[in-house]
């Protein structure tokens, strides 16, 4: 099954990367405010349904892909799993 | 010439490791036996105290010091530390504890974005530490950093409990932080007093040839610490 987890540094958490994205926008031209710099991870998991999919997840999440001192995640799962 | 046993510290060497080597070599000058553990080794050999050493460990990739802490020699090292182990994590050693969880809080890109490699101040908050002992209160020593990663970060209530409980060991210089980390925190250690991290590069203020040698108070404490504790079990 096809997951995906987006990686978001928490609110309130200084993204100077996310500075610097808005800064670069700002210069093209762009109106934008509050730019964010997150990661996607997608992942071909091994699991017959979507609750067995999202608990795998959630324990990867919890054990490797975010830390969540800093980061939020939130897992997606193909519509209609 | 003191016939004493000279202090076994390993060094731990992880893939894209890059200070190990200047770890081991500052340890020797300073009378310790320097012992390089490789990455992959899931025993340590007998050692008074171990150093994570700065580098690249595993890429850095997903976060700095993310992947490293999953490789057999840092189950062992967790082990040692439960056990009270003295543990020095330098620069990249240091996200790896972080990361870990064997130190609170976690490194951030630094608000410059920028890699920065220099000198900076930084003040020892506490020097009745196994990695300060050397150092006068508020002593401010000349410690070079070279980091893309080293904000410092805990959330209000961390940070709280840090500064309550005394753990915040070093900090830079109001007008020196080279990074952006919250309160100036340079070096962090656990509650218990024994693992101790932090960014700023000991291993390379050794010798006035480079500078400085502030570093090697910072090592010698704990090369003190291991006799000490040697003396003490005898």
């Amino acid at each position: 099954m096809r997951v995906s987890v987006l990686v978001r540094p928490k609110p309130g958490i200084l993204d100077p990367q996310g500075e610097a994205v808005e800064a670069s926008l700002r210069h093209l031209g762009f109106a934008v405010d509050d730019a964010r710099v997150g990661r996607l991870v997608d992942l071909e998991v091994d699991a017959s349904d979507a609750a067995s999919a999202r608990e795998q997840v959630e324990r990867m999440c919890a054990e490797l892909l975010a830390n969540p001192l800093i980061e939020s995640y939130e897992i997606e799962l193909p519509e209609g799993s | 010439m003191s016939t004493e046993p000279r202090p076994r510290v390993g060094v731990v060497v992880f893939p894209g490791s890059n200070d190990d080597r200047d770890a081991a070599l500052a340890l020797e000058g300073l009378g310790a036996e320097a012992i390089l553990v490789w990455h992959g080794d899931d025993e340590l050999p007998d050692l008074g105290a171990v150093v994570l050493p700065g580098g690249f460990s595993y890429g850095d990739y997903l976060r700095c010091g993310a992947i490293a802490r999953f490789s057999p020699a840092m189950r062992a090292v967790a082990d040692f530390a439960a056990n009270g182990g003295l543990v020095l994590g330098i620069c990249n050693g240091f996200q790896v504890l972080c990361e870990a969880g064997l130190l609170p809080g976690a490194l951030r890109p630094n608000m410059s974005l920028a890699f920065v490699c220099r000198d900076v101040a930084v003040r020892v908050e506490r020097t009745d530490t196994p990695f300060t002992s050397r150092c006068e209160t508020s002593q401010e020593l000349t410690i070079p950093v070279k980091h893309g990663e080293g904000c410092y970060f805990a959330d209000e209530e961390l940070l709280a409990e840090l500064e309550a409980s005394g753990q915040v060991v070093l900090r830079y210089r109001e007008d020196d932080n080279p990074n952006g980390s919250i309160d100036g925190i340079a070096g962090v250690a656990n509650a218990e007093g024994n693992v101790f991290g932090l960014m700023p590069h000991p291993e390379h203020a050794v010798d006035s040839l480079l500078g400085s040698t502030d570093g090697a108070l910072v090592l010698g404490s704990l090369l003190d610490a291991v006799r000490d504790r040697a003396l003490a079990t005898a």
